[in-house]
């Protein structure tokens, strides 16, 4: 983990008001050597234009730090030489990118047709209940409490054969019905 | 007549006991023997084996890949010119690219260095989606090797040629399928498709250079038309539907899974009730989706009209039932579907299907990139219209006022993605009319909600429950 010392953080954090009045100030941010390299290695496979590393450079903070703060979007436009507003739309477009903290254990059951019918509302619901989940924001993300677990539907996870399927952060499971799920709920808590 | 037996080209090493996703096993089995025989061959003369093998891209729209890679005239042309191969994967029914990425790396590494080198390509990208983190791992592990080997970097195998390929991760987008969005994409950019014209990246694609974007199937059929020749591959499948074909079957079927077999050699019914063993449960047919989640959906005991070339030329009308149509591209395309992206669907006889469309609204709805406003709109209100028949808060007028709705997205939007969400609503509404018009009659019109409840009512409130959305099981 890398260490990060802005202050203006603290009092910012809470917003994604793309009109934050330091956007555009100097980053004041100690990141480790091993950051700043892979930051380098990134911006190294976009030879014709940095611009493209955009998105790595979001996965990169993201893997950092849970989620990309508006000190991150700052860090990153800079690096890349564009606007913080150009990171911005591309942060807000793109649904695996995340702006606000969520469960270190990431649940994501698909949602689309196939797993559907092999019951995957079901494996979401149980898995919202066990998790402790109450309240599911406008993308339909829930996040527990305590801060451990976060489930969402997501759209097509590209396994349609071995539904219902659910990634555990990077990990994919087949065929999760709800006594699937509970077994993985035991593994991984 | 039993159905015919799987021919594995693409797939042939796909869980096959033992086999391995290194190099070392790769080059065991014969891997990188068609590098080195195209690269002693004149870029000209792969592309002409590729426009004779006929081979078609395996993405969705099919188009010919030759012809694709023939928009670039190596005279004419004073650019760089760039290939990304489209791993974005992310039709629903479609799971054929996660296989090949994980199972056999190099066997698409392979065919994208070939089709690199033909197109005199110095750099390339694998466009991979955002849920195959694994994936996007196993390639760039697999660069490397082939890096070791000479196979990629600076003078290949002692050719002069130099070639860099690089791994780019999407994030969630269904939109960067669409191979201009996915060039946005790459650009660093939200992935707005562009407007057409022109319509070929090929004309302006990464970073305005003409620009070759195939999909992950297509590139690794090039590496078997460089082994097989161009001819040889073309008289696999039949004419115009050349080749093999893997074909994604998920739903209710015993055995659900990925096959492939020579193009137009296998029949729908061959496929879902031998090959795929029946309905789950000895349950009877009531619909498949035949090639990912746009197409046109068709109801089980459709008969069809279908013209038929005949001996002496002439066309004759001919019917058609559902289990006999060929699945190839021309043949799904005459009963008004599509081939697609190979991706089959199947629901049995206790599906509701106003639920299957609702669940698919809410994808498309979902995945509408908002540039412009028939879909973006368009899009958001069939997910709510399809919700509240489904969910027992319809009325009649929802029926034709569904329909409207989507007959004015197609057509009127940048990308295909007009015609990819309003093509499942037409369709389940022109065959399952009876069922959507009863549902719809039986509701008890729409609920008023608060807007945003989540904002609007506090936590646990009773009006924070009855705002919540109701629940849609497939």
């Amino acid at each position: 983990m890398s260490s990060v010392t802005d202050t203006s953080e603290t009092t910012h954090s809470a917003s994604h008001d793309v009109h934050d009045p330091h956007l555009h100030d100097e980053v004041k941010v100690e990141l480790s050597p091993d950051f700043l390299a892979q930051a380098d290695k990134i911006v190294s496979k976009y030879p014709v234009s940095k611009r493209s590393a955009v998105m790595p450079l979001i996965y990169l903070w993201q893997d950092n730090f849970g989620y990309v703060s508006q000190q991150g979007v700052r860090w990153i436009a800079q690096r890349i030489e564009i606007q913080p507003i150009n990171v911005m739309e591309v942060l807000t477009f793109y649904p695996m990118f995340r702006q606000h903290p969520v469960g270190k254990i990431q649940f994501k059951v698909c949602r689309t047709l196939s797993c559907a019918l092999a019951g995957s509302y079901e494996t979401c619901e149980f898995l919202r209940k066990k998790c402790g989940i109450t309240e599911i924001d406008e993308h339909g993300l829930g996040v527990s409490d305590d801060g451990k677990f976060s489930v969402e539907f997501v759209e097509c996870l590209a396994s349609c054969g071995t539904g219902p399927v659910v990634m555990i952060n990077d990990d994919l499971y087949e065929k999760v019905d709800t006594s699937k799920a509970q077994e993985l709920l035991n593994k991984v808590s | 007549m039993p159905a015919p037996a799987e021919m594995r080209i693409v797939l042939k090493n796909i869980d096959k006991p033992g086999y391995t996703r290194d190099i070392d096993c790769y080059l065991k089995h014969g891997g990188y023997e068609e590098l080195k025989k195209a690269i002693a061959m004149a870029p000209a003369d792969i592309i002409a084996e590729v426009k004779a093998s006929g081979l078609r891209g395996r993405g969705g729209a099919g188009f010919p890949c030759g012809v694709k890679w023939g928009f670039i005239d190596p005279k004419k042309n004073t650019k760089p010119v760039y290939l990304i191969c489209n791993a974005d994967e992310s039709e629903p029914g479609t799971f054929k690219d996660r296989q090949i990425i994980h199972k056999e790396p190099h066997q698409l590494i392979e065919g994208m260095i070939i089709s690199c080198f033909a197109n005199n390509v110095k750099l390339a990208y694998i466009y991979i989606r955002g849920e195959f983190p694994y994936g996007a791992k196993i390639l760039e592990e697999a660069i490397e090797e082939a890096r070791a080997h000479n196979f990629i970097g600076t003078n290949i195998l002692g050719t002069g040629y130099d070639l860099e390929i690089y791994v780019h991760r999407g994030a969630g987008a269904y939109i960067c399928g669409e191979e201009t969005g996915l060039i946005e994409s790459l650009e660093g950019k939200r992935a707005y498709p562009r407007i057409k014209p022109p319509y070929f990246p090929a004309v302006l694609g990464l970073y305005m250079c003409p620009t070759i974007v195939n999909n992950v199937e297509t590139l690794c059929d090039v590496k078997h038309i460089i082994k097989m020749g161009g001819a040889e591959y073309g008289k696999l499948g039949r004419p115009n539907n050349t080749g093999t074909r893997v074909i994604c079957v998920s739903g209710d079927v015993e055995k659900p899974g990925y096959y492939e077999f020579e193009t137009g050699k296998i029949t729908m019914g061959e496929l879902i009730y031998e090959v795929c063993g029946g309905i789950k449960g000895g349950k009877k047919l009531k619909a498949i989706i035949p090639g990912g989640s746009s197409a046109k959906i068709i109801r089980a005991g459709e008969v069809f009209k279908v013209k038929e070339k005949q001996a002496d030329g002439s066309m004759a009308d001919k019917e058609i039932k559902l289990e006999d149509v060929i699945l190839d591209f021309d043949s799904l395309a005459a009963i008004g579907t599509m081939a697609g992206s190979g991706g089959v669907m199947v629901m049995d006889e206790t599906r509701d299907i106003t639920r299957c469309l609702a669940n698919l609204s809410e994808f498309y709805a979902h995945e509408s990139c908002g540039q412009c406003t028939p879909c973006r709109e368009g899009a958001q209100w069939m997910k709510k219209i399809t919700r509240r028949i489904a969910t027992g808060e319809g009325r009649a007028a929802d029926v034709p006022l569904l329909k409207s709705v989507a007959d004015n997205i197609a057509g009127k939007t940048i990308c295909a993605f007009g015609e990819a969400c309003s093509w499942p609503v037409q369709s389940f509404l022109a065959k399952f009319k009876d069922e959507f018009d009863a549902k719809a009659a039986a509701g008890t019109g729409p609920v008023v909600r608060p807007v945003e409840p989540t904002m609007s009512a506090p936590k646990g409130s009773a009006a924070y429950k009855a705002a919540k959305e109701p629940v849609i099981a497939g």
